[in-house]
C-alpha cells in the first residue's frame, strides 16, 4: 500500500507545532517515530491532511532522574531507555518492559510519547504507565496540563488528547528501594503484540507482607488497566508460590477480555492468570540488592 | 575423441553460490528494480465482496483525475475474456471452472481483479482505485467445505455443483483388508489454509513495442515457456514475438511464476496503451491474490494386525480449493490421493478426494503439495495406532517401511486420470536413513523424556519417514556454446527462483567439460535462450536441466574435436581435450578459444517419464508449556538420501529452509476467513511466519548412497524433503508430550491458543469425571 497524499511540516518549537495542529481542526496529526501512524496510513486507515513532525523540536528527548521520579521526554526513543543504565536502579520495571517492545529496528525509531498517544491496548507502555501511576504532561496551543495515565487512555486507540495537543513528557513516580517487581508477556513470536501481558510491583513491610500492590494487565481488551481484585488479594500477604497461584486464579476470573482471530477469550483469561502467577513468583524470588 | 579425466571436481563440492555476492551487496535485479523510459503504473481494483453479481462499473470519476490514463475492465478486453490455463492435470471436465483473467459478471472471492487503473505513479493509481465505483449485488457466500457440499449456493450455476472434481487413489483391495482386521481406527485430521509466501511479492513490467511487434515481459518466473504460449495466445500474437524475462526472484515455493490474472492484465495494458506498464504487488494484495494452499480435511481409517503390520488405509479427503481451478490447483488433491502412504508398505489403499469450490482465493501448489498434508495424516494415524496397540512407534514404522528388496515400489494408482500417472519409488534403502536419523537425533536418550514434565514443561519426541517425488518430465533443454573469449555459455530452460540454479548448473557443465568453474556462464530465465523449457517445479531443475547439460556436453565435445582435427590435420578420433586445449597425438595443440569461429555449440533435451524419489526421516523434540500453549522445538533433525549431491551447500540451504517453512505451517501460519468470506489476515502482523529466532536448533544431513537409475546424473529432486514430514512429526511430538493429559492432536496449526485449548478440553473432561 502507498501512503495517501498529505502535507508535511517540521516546526522548530513546541508553540509552532501546537499552533499548526490546532489550525487544522483535528485533521492534522503529530508524528514522532512513525512506527504506529505510518502503517495505519499505508493501510489507509488514517489519512491526515497534515503531518507535523516533532523531531526537530529540541529538549523533548531527555531522561531525567529527579527526586519525584523519572521524567522521560515524549520524543525519547525505546533504544535510549534500553541503553540508560541509570534506570536499572532508578526504575528497573521500565528498563525491563522496554525490552519487550517490538523489534530492534522499531525500538530504534519508536518513541514513548508516540506509543502513549497511539494507545494500542496490546502495547506495553500504556499498561506500564497506568500500572506505575505515571503522569503525562500535555502541551496545547494555549495551555499545558497534566493527566494521570489512567485518565489519559480512554479507549482502544483513544486518548484524552484534544486536537492541537501533544505529549511532552511522562513522569514515573519515584521507585522505592527494595521494591519487588516483574514483567511478563506472551506473544506468538518475540516482538509481536502481546496475547497477554502483566506488569506488577509491590513493597514489603518488616514482616514481609506485600503493600502498595500494583498489578497491571494488557492485551486483554479495549484498554490496559490495573486488576484491583488481584491487588486486593495480594495486599497484606506474604507472596509465595501458593499465593501466586491463588492470585492467578482470581485474576483469571476477574479479568475482562475480548476475543480476536489470534486468541479466544477463554485463552486470554487463562493466560493472564498464568502470567500473574509467574510474575508474582518471579518478583518474590528475585534477589534484592541492599 | 577422448576427454582427459580429472574426476568430478565440482559435482559434490561445496561451491559457494555465485548468486550470493550480488544479493548480499544489494545488487540483485528484482523486477521492481527495473524500469523503462515512458513507463506508467498499474494498480488492480479487487473485489471486496466474496460472492456477487456485478451490476455495473462506473469509471468516469477515476478517469477525470489528472495523471490517470486508463481504467480497464472486462468490457475493455474485447471479445471473450481469456481464462487462466490449467498447466498440470488439464482435465477438460474442469475447464468451466477456470478463472477469467478479470471478473466478467460475477466475483467469487475477495481479491478477485475487477478493474485495472493505469496512472503516472503507483500512488496515483492506488488513489484512483477509490474513485472507480463498482456495484455488486451480493450472493450467498460459500465460506467453508461444509457449506460448499450442500450446493445451496453455487459458484458456477451452470456446473450444477460445487464439487469440482473427485480423485481416487487405489491399491489392492481395501474393503477386504478391513474385513476382520484386528485393529481399525477412524480419525479426523485437518490442515489449515496457508500459503507459500515468498519474501518478494510478485511484479511485472510489460513492454509492447508496436513498431517492431514485440512484447517483452519482465518479472516472469518458474514456467516461462508455458506462460509465454498462454499470453501470446490471449493477445493473438505469435509466440516468437513475445519474450518473457526472469529477473532475480525472492522465492518461489510453487506459487511464484504460475499464470495469474495479472500475467495477462499487465501485458494487455501495455498492448492497449502502447507504453511500458509496471505493476508491483504489495503484501496485502499478495495475501489475497497469490495462490493459497493446503486446506484439507481427512477422515481416514487404518487397519492393522496386532503386531502393527498395516493392512490398509481408506477414507476421504475434502479439499477447500477456493473459487477457481487455477494452473496447478488440482496437483495437491491428486497428490494426497496417491502419496498419503509415503514410504510405508500399505498393500491396500482406497482414498477418495473431493475438490470443493468455496468463495476464497483459489489454491495452488506449495512446496510438497498434497505430500505435506498426506504425511501429516499418515504419521498421525501410525502414531495413534502404535499407542492404541501398545507398540513402540519407531518399531511400528520399521515394520511397515518399504525395504530395499521391494524396489522399485509402486504407489497407489490413479487410472481414472490416465495410465501415465502410475509411479514407483525408484531406488533406495529407507531403513538406512531412518536409523541414521534416530542416531543423529540421539533417540535412545531423548525418548526417556517422553511425556515427562520437567520444570513445568512437557517433553515429547517423535520420528517419521517420507518420500519426495521429483524430476517431472517431459523434457528439459540445455544449449552449450563456446564464446570467442574461450568461456562456455550454458543456456537452460530451467528457472531460478532463489535456489542457486546458476551455481549448480555451472558445476555440472564445468565438470562435464573439465574446465574451471569460472569459465562457465549460466544463462537462464529468457524464452529466447533455448527452443523450449519446462521450468522449475516438482524439484526438477537440477535433475532435468542438469541431465540436459550432461547430454549436450557429448555433441559439444564432438564439435570441438571435429574443428580441432581440421586445424591440426589429424582425425577427429585422435584428438584429446584437456585444459581447454585440443591436443593431437604429436603434441601439437590448439586452444578451444581459437575454434570459436567454427560455431561450437550443441543443444540437447533430456526426456524423462519416470520420477525420482528421494527419501528420508525426521525426528523432533519439543517442550510444551501448558500455561501458555507455547511449543519450543528443542531439536529437529532430518536425514535424506538424494541420490547424488551436486552441491552440499545449496542442498543444505534447501533442507533448512524447508524445515523452517514446515514448522511455520505446523505452529503458526494460517489464512483466516470469517464466515462471511472475508480474509482477516491482511498483513504480516496477522499472518504469522517464523522469524530468525523462532527455530534455532535445526539439523539437516544429506546422503547420496542410492543414485537414481532414471537419469544420467543419478540425482533426485531434493527441494521438498525438508518440509514433507514436519507437520506429522512435530505434531506427534506435541501429542506425545501431552500423552499423560490424554490430549489428541487433530488439527493444524498448533498455535499457543490451540495447544492450550486441547489441554483445557481434557482438563474439563477430567473435571466432569471427578
Amino acid at each position: 500500500m502507498k501512503l495517501p497524499p498529505f502535507e508535511y511540516a517540521s516546526p522548530r518549537t513546541l508553540q509552532e507545532a501546537t499552533t499548526l495542529l490546532s489550525k487544522h481542526n483535528g485533521d492534522a496529526r503529530p508524528i514522532a517515530g512513525g512506527q504506529s501512524l505510518l502503517p495505519l496510513m499505508a493501510f489507509r486507515l488514517a489519512a491526515p491532511s497534515l503531518l507535523v513532525d516533532l523531531a526537530n523540536i529540541p529538549g523533548l528527548d531527555r531522561i531525567e532522574i529527579r527526586d519525584d521520579g523519572v521524567h522521560v521526554g515524549a520524543l525519547t526513543r525505546w533504544c535510549q531507555i534500553e541503553a540508560d543504565r541509570r534506570l536499572t536502579a532508578a526504575h528497573p520495571l521500565l528498563s525491563e518492559a522496554v525490552k519487550h517492545i517490538a523489534h530492534y529496528q522499531i525500538r530504534n525509531r519508536g518513541t514513548i510519547g508516540g506509543s502513549l498517544a497511539h494507545a494500542d491496548p496490546a502495547a506495553e507502555m500504556p499498561a506500564l504507565a497506568i500500572t506505575c501511576g505515571a503522569e503525562i504532561t500535555i502541551a496545547g496551543a494555549k495551555v499545558s496540563r497534566v493527566l494521570a495515565a489512567k485518565d489519559f487512555i480512554t479507549g482502544p486507540l483513544e486518548t484524552a488528547l484534544e486536537p492541537g495537543e501533544v505529549i511532552t513528557s511522562i513522569r514515573f513516580p519515584k521507585w522505592r528501594s527494595h521494591r519487588r517487581w516483574a514483567f511478563q508477556e506472551f506473544s506468538k513470536r518475540r516482538g509481536d503484540f502481546a496475547l497477554g501481558g502483566v506488569a506488577l510491583h509491590f513493597d514489603e513491610d518488616a514482616q514481609g507482607h506485600a503493600s502498595e500492590v500494583h498489578i497491571g494487565v494488557f492485551g486483554t481488551g479495549d484498554t490496559p488497566g490495573r486488576l484491583s481484585a488481584a491487588e486486593e488479594f495480594v495486599r497484606g500477604k506474604k507472596v509465595d508460590a501458593g499465593l501466586a497461584q491463588a492470585a492467578g486464579n482470581i485474576a483469571r476470573s476477574a479479568v475482562r477480555v475480548a476475543s480476536d482471530m489470534h486468541a479466544g477469550a477463554a485463552y486470554r483469561q487463562a493466560l493472564i492468570g498464568t502470567l500473574i502467577e509467574r510474575a508474582l513468583v518471579e518478583a518474590a524470588s528475585r534477589a534484592i540488592e541492599e | 575423441m577422448a576427454t582427459a579425466k580429472k574426476g568430478n571436481r565440482l559435482i559434490g563440492a561445496p561451491v559457494e553460490r555465485v548468486e550470493d555476492l550480488r544479493f548480499l551487496r544489494g545488487k540483485g535485479n528484482y523486477v521492481d528494480d527495473q524500469s523503462l523510459p515512458n513507463q506508467v503504473y498499474a494498480a488492480i481494483l479487487r473485489s471486496s465482496v466474496p460472492h456477487g453479481r456485478i451490476r455495473g462499473i462506473d469509471k468516469s470519476e477515476a478517469l477525470k483525475m489528472p495523471g490517470v490514463h486508463a481504467v480497464i475492465t472486462a468490457a475493455d478486453i474485447g471479445g471473450e475474456v481469456p481464462v487462466i490455463p490449467i498447466r498440470l492435470q488439464p482435465l477438460p471436465e474442469v475447464f468451466p471452472l477456470r478463472q477469467p483473467v478479470i471478473a466478467v459478471d460475477r466475483v467469487r472471492y475477495v481479491g478477485e481483479p475487477v478493474a485495472v487503473v493505469i496512472a503516472d505513479t503507483p500512488g496515483l493509481a492506488e488513489d484512483a482505485l477509490e474513485f472507480v465505483e463498482v456495484d455488486i449485488e451480493p450472493l450467498p457466500v460459500v465460506a467453508s467445505r461444509k457449506t460448499s457440499a450442500t450446493d445451496a449456493s453455487l459458484l458456477f450455476p451452470e456446473y450444477k455443483t460445487n464439487l469440482a472434481k473427485k480423485f481416487t487413489g487405489l491399491k489392492g483391495d481395501a474393503a477386504a483388508a478391513f474385513e476382520g482386521a484386528h485393529y481399525i481406527k477412524k480419525q479426523r485430521l485437518s490442515v489449515q489454509r496457508h500459503m507459500a509466501l515468498p519474501m518478494e511479492p510478485r511484479g511485472l513490467l510489460a513492454d509492447w513495442r508496436k513498431d517492431i511487434k514485440r512484447l517483452t515481459v519482465y518479472g516472469a518466473g518458474k514456467v516461462l515457456f508455458f506462460n509465454r504460449r498462454a499470453v501470446a495466445q490471449m493477445l493473438g500474437l505469435e509466440e516468437n514475438s513475445v519474450e518473457l524475462v526472469e529477473n532475480d526472484i525472492g522465492g518461489g515455493f510453487g506459487a511464484r511464476g504460475e499464470f495469474y490474472p495479472e500475467d495477462f492484465l499487465i501485458p494487455f495494458s501495455s498492448y492497449s496503451l502502447g507504453r511500458p506498464v509496471k505493476w508491483n504487488e504489495d503484501r496485502r494484495e499478495n495475501l489475497s491474490a497469490m495462490n493459497h494452499a493446503r486446506e484439507m480435511e481427512a477422515e481416514y481409517e487404518i487397519a492393522c494386525d496386532a503386531d502393527g503390520t498395516i493392512r490398509g488405509i481408506r477414507g476421504h479427503v475434502d479439499v477447500d480449493n477456493g473459487a477457481y481451478i487455477r494452473s496447478n490447483g488440482l496437483t495437491p488433491p491428486r497428490n494426497v490421493a496417491q502419496f498419503t502412504t509415503g514410504p510405508y508398505r500399505i498393500p491396500n489403499i482406497h482414498i477418495d478426494v473431493s475438490v470443493r469450490l468455496t468463495n476464497k482465493t483459489p489454491c495452488g501448489t506449495y512446496r510438497a503439495p498434497g505430500r505435506f498434508e498426506g504425511s501429516f495424516f499418515i504419521e498421525r494415524m501410525i502414531e495413534i495406532a502404535a499407542r492404541d496397540l501398545g507398540l513402540d512407534p519407531v518399531e511400528m514404522r520399521r515394520k511397515n517401511l518399504v525395504t530395499v528388496d521391494e524396489m522399485p515400489y509402486p504407489m497407489a494408482t490413479m487410472q481414472h486420470i490416465d495410465p501415465y500417472t502410475d509411479t514407483e519409488c525408484d531406488s533406495g534403502n529407507f531403513h538406512i536413513t531412518f536409523d541414521r536419523c534416530l542416531k543423529e537425533f540421539g533417540w535412545d536418550e531423548k525418548v526417556k523424556l517422553q511425556g515427562r514434565n520437567i520444570d513445568g514443561r512437557y517433553h515429547g519426541v517423535a520420528a517419521g519417514c517420507f518420500i519426495e517425488g521429483g524430476a517431472a518430465g517431459p523434457r528439459e533443454s540445455a544449449r552449450l556454446k563456446l564464446e570467442s573469449d574461450g568461456t562456455i555459455s550454458v543456456f537452460v530452460g530451467s528457472s531460478a527462483v532463489g535456489q542457486g540454479l546458476e551455481t549448480v548448473m555451472g558445476q555440472i557443465a564445468a565438470d562435464m567439460l573439465a574446465v574451471p568453474f569460472e569459465r562457465v556462464r549460466v544463462f537462464h530465465g529468457s524464452t529466447s535462450y533455448v527452443r523450449e523449457g519446462f521450468g522449475s517445479y516438482h524439484s526438477r531443475s537440477t535433475v532435468m536441466g542438469g541431465s540436459a547439460i550432461l547430454l549436450a556436453s557429448a555433441p559439444f565435445k564432438e564439435k570441438l574435436c571435429k574443428a580441432a582435427a581440421r586445424r591440426l590435420n589429424v582425425s577427429e578420433q585422435e584428438i584429446t581435450l584437456i585444459d581447454e586445449r585440443a591436443v593431437a597425438p604429436n603434441g601439437a595443440s590448439i586452444e578451444w578459444k581459437a575454434l570459436a569461429s567454427d560455431d561450437i555449440s550443441a543443444e540437447e533435451s533430456f526426456t524423462n517419464t519416470k520420477h525420482t524419489y528421494a527419501y528420508g526421516a525426521h525426528c523432533c523434540h519439543v517442550a510444551v508449556d501448558p500455561g501458555t500453549g507455547h511449543v519450543e522445538v528443542l531439536d529437529y533433525v532430518t536425514v535424506e538420501d538424494v541420490g547424488k549431491i551436486i552441491n552440499p551447500l545449496t542442498l543444505h540451504g534447501q533442507v533448512i529452509g524447508a524445515i523452517v517453512q514446515g514448522l511455520g505451517s505446523t505452529f503458526m501460519e494460517h489464512l483466516i476467513y470469517n464466515e462471511d468470506g472475508q480474509l482477516l489476515t491482511g498483513s504480516l502482523a496477522d499472518y504469522v511466519v517464523p522469524l530468525a529466532d523462532d527455530y534455532p536448533v535445526i539439523r539437516g544431513i544429506t546422503l547420496d548412497d542410492y543414485p537414481s537409475p532414471n537419469n544420467p546424473l543419478g540425482a533426485k529432486g531434493a527441494g521438498e524433503g525438508g518440509i514433507i514430514a514436519v507437520g506429522g512429526v512435530a505434531s506427534n511430538a506435541v501429542a506425545n508430550a501431552l500423552s499423560s493429559l490424554q490430549v489428541e492432536i487433530e488439527e493444524l496449526p498448533l498455535t499457543p491458543p490451540a495447544v492450550w485449548a486441547s489441554i483445557e478440553k481434557q482438563r474439563l473432561v477430567e473435571g466432569t469425571k471427578n
